[in-house]
């Protein structure tokens, strides 16, 4: 921190600071913008992990934008902050790529042009449809009428190549996206996605919700990856109130979230066999899955983890009979899934199929800020519960260097096996007392809730006001993630990147919002 | 013996891969139903309008070998063009309503369309989002609507099977 100051005064930048517990604000004018994030970016070595706007006019007369970066020592966020008149900002995306997205973000939401980006493309409100408005603004009504435009892709062109134009609607049962293949004989030489085709609105839809119903909706953002959404949106609404959770609702916490990785990863690793035509451990991986989400059934009711965290706490607690079944089926699980292994690696033709398919480099994971499960294989090791351990001990971070999708692999099968370690781990020392603290009060307050979910960081920043939320931003590691995957692509065959696709398995309605 | 006969041996044994599944009867009436009226097999393309994902993913767990809804002979199919149902989840998003449309008219007659899941009802949580453009009813005439959020793999097979009956 100290360092970081210092830095700052050095560039003639004089922060406000205002803090919470692990959450720092600079607040800077907007010259002072850009020379304070690159300071950050390049003294944590963070990627831009969200960057937002607000609509404050009505009590301060300006937008707000955030950039919030993650400090691994001391374990910190950080956020720089300036206030906005509009119509412009001042881009960083030149110098730090991973902003490039949020910032195309906030002009199509908020209606502000980030001067200097190149690329101010729409990201989900498609121009087909949408002629104008902006949605997150505090006076946005509906759209507004006009014409309605068309979707530039990037030509590519030269003797040979030829476009291949894939989606919305896929072969298979999965989202909705489109990519667009350029194709020189066999390799791929650029692919274009262009998502938000499952764009529901989400942010806006959090706005004006109590803590409680915001809760409920957070489990609707990606479906596959519930419990963590609800976690982090909890964590945020905790963190903004001041509100502790009882030890016992910690430990519970911590078991659902590694039972949503679970079931997670081994359907992954299913999939990832089945796309080059494997389909005996598919099947062997989709009676795993089965079984485990079964178990989520038993003990909270829902296969998905749905309505179990609450503001506060959770709302089931595991009597000594479910924790029996846990640790019963765990280990079956975990016994089932060895052998999956063991399946897979017996395989030359597969594991011909998976090594070096699909490779995204190091040095391009951390330039475009690929984070999570994709990260971790490409080298980059953050891992939020090993920065921000809480109820985790000697967490064994997995991760691989080359980046293809059999590392992709990899981390999903040695991450299993450290899921069934915590939880086993969990539920011997689980505390007794309470599961949930008492109703909480929400006042007015402003926080970060964060998890670490299957695919990686799921954050939640929110402001509420007298009770209702003013403002929620929420980053599903999809929205970092994409890109990755449309270069990691790039000289593969076309017939390899169904595989490379899923072993990203990125979320296209956590990305779209 | 190989890694592979290791397996279902051991599967075999522990008899998880015949867990007593309840719809077993009303199955075996099914497969006789899509025998007669569509020559042994039913048909079903699947489309996301927007779903949060865990539609779908019940929606493959229903083809998973423990519920294994094939072997009634339902499958699900890759081009709208062979299909004889669709089956929509999530809210629609606007984005995706003339997808939505080209997938229903690129099917053959006769067609129906099912939607699963409470967003692909009315908009579910989402209903009244600015970018919402309502439940499948409001773009396509819907047959047979599964509730649920999501429906559990049991839940569509048994309304599939009390459907078609
Ligand atoms: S009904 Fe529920 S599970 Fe299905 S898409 Fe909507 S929120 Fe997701």
């Amino acid at each position: 921190m100290e360092k970081l100051l210092f830095e700052l005064t050095r560039l003639g930048i004089v922060p406000v600071k205002l803090t919470n517990e692990n959450e720092v604000y600079l607040e800077v004018s907007p010259v002072d913008f850009k020379p304070a994030c690159l300071a950050l970016h390049k003294l944590l070595r963070s990627t831009v992990m969200l960057m937002f706007a607000e609509d404050r006019r009505s009590s301060e007369g300006t937008f707000t934008i955030r950039a919030g970066f993650i400090g691994t020592k001391p374990r910190q966020w950080y956020f720089v902050e300036q206030k906005v008149p509009g119509p412009v900002f001042g881009s960083i995306a030149k110098d730090i790529y991973s902003a490039n997205l949020f910032e195309r973000e906030i002009k199509e939401m908020f209606g502000l042009e980030p001067e200097g980006n190149p690329d101010c493309r729409r990201l989900r409100l498609h121009d087909e449809v949408w002629p104008g408005g902006y949605p997150l603004r505090k006076d946005f009504e509906s759209a507004v009428p006009g014409p309605i435009g068309n979707y530039p892709f990037m030509p590519v062109e030269g003797e040979g190549v030829f476009e291949l134009p894939v989606g919305p609607v896929h072969a298979g049962i999965i989202g909705p996206g489109h990519f667009r293949f350029s194709v020189a004989g066999e390799p791929i030489i650029n692919l274009e996605s262009r998502l938000g085709f499952t764009h529901r609105g989400v942010e806006k839809m959090f706005e004006g919700r109590d803590a409680a119903s915001a809760a409920k909706l957070s489990e609707c953002v990606a479906g596959d990856a519930a419990f963590s959404h609800s976690l982090a949106c909890c964590r945020g609404v905790e963190r903004a109130c001041g509100i502790t959770v009882p030890p016992r609702g910690e430990y519970l916490r911590g078991i659902f979230l590694e039972l949503e990785r679970l079931y997670n990863h081994v359907a992954d690793v299913g999939t990832i066999a089945l796309d080059v035509g494997f389909s005996f451990p598919a099947a062997e991986a989709s009676v795993i899955k089965e079984n485990l989400q079964a178990l989520n059934g038993e003990l909270t009711g829902s296969r998905f983890l749905k309505h179990v965290n609450l503001p506060g706490g959770v709302s089931r607690d595991l009597d000594q009979a479910s924790v029996k079944k846990l640790l019963a089926q765990t280990a079956v699980a975990a016994r089932d899934f060895r052998r999956l292994r063991e399946i897979l690696y017996s395989s030359v033709s597969f594991l011909d199929r998976v090594e070096t398919t699909g490779a995204l480099s190091k040095k391009l994971a951390e330039d475009l800020g690929v984070i999570g499960l994709a990260g971790r294989a490409s080298g980059v090791k953050l891992d939020l519960r090993e920065v921000f351990p809480g109820v985790y001990d000697g967490l064994k971070v997995v991760s691989r260097e080359k980046g293809d999708v059999l590392a992709r692999l990899e981390v999903r099968l040695d991450e299993f096996e450290e899921s069934v370690r915590q939880i086993e781990r969990l539920a011997a020392r689980l505390p007794e007392g309470a599961v949930a603290g008492d109703e909480p009060l929400v006042g007015s307050g402003r926080a970060l809730g964060w998890a670490e979910s299957w695919r990686g960081p799921v954050l939640y920043w929110l402001r509420f006001t007298d009770g209702k939320l003013a403002r929620a931003k929420i980053v599903d590691p999809s929205f970092h993630n994409w890109i990755g995957l449309n270069l990691a692509a790039l000289d593969n065959i076309v017939p390899d990147f169904p595989v490379c696709n899923k072993s990203f398995n990125l979320s296209y309605a956590g990305n779209d919002l | 013996m190989s890694v592979f006969d290791k397996v279902i041996a051991a599967r075999l044994a522990r008899g998880i891969v015949t867990q007593p599944i309840e719809y077993e009867k009303r199955g075996a009436e099914l497969k006789d139903l899509i025998a007669a009226k569509f020559s042994r097999s039913f048909f079903i393309r699947e489309v996301d309008t927007g779903s949060c994902g865990a539609c779908e993913s019940e929606i493959i767990a229903a083809t998973n070998p423990l519920y294994d809804l094939q072997r009634y002979g339902v499958s699900f199919v890759a081009s709208p063009r062979h299909a004889d149902a669709l089956l929509v989840t999530g809210p629609v998003s606007k984005n995706m309503v003339l997808a939505l449309k080209k997938t229903y008219d690129a099917m053959p007659e006769p067609k129906l369309v099912i939607s699963a899941g409470d967003c692909a009802l009315n908009g579910g949580v989402f209903k009244g989002s600015y970018y919402i453009a309502g439940g499948v009813n409001a773009v396509l005439p819907v047959t047979l609507h599964i509730p649920g959020c999501p429906p559990t793999p049991l839940t569509l097979v048994k309304a599939l099977i009390s459907f078609l009956r």
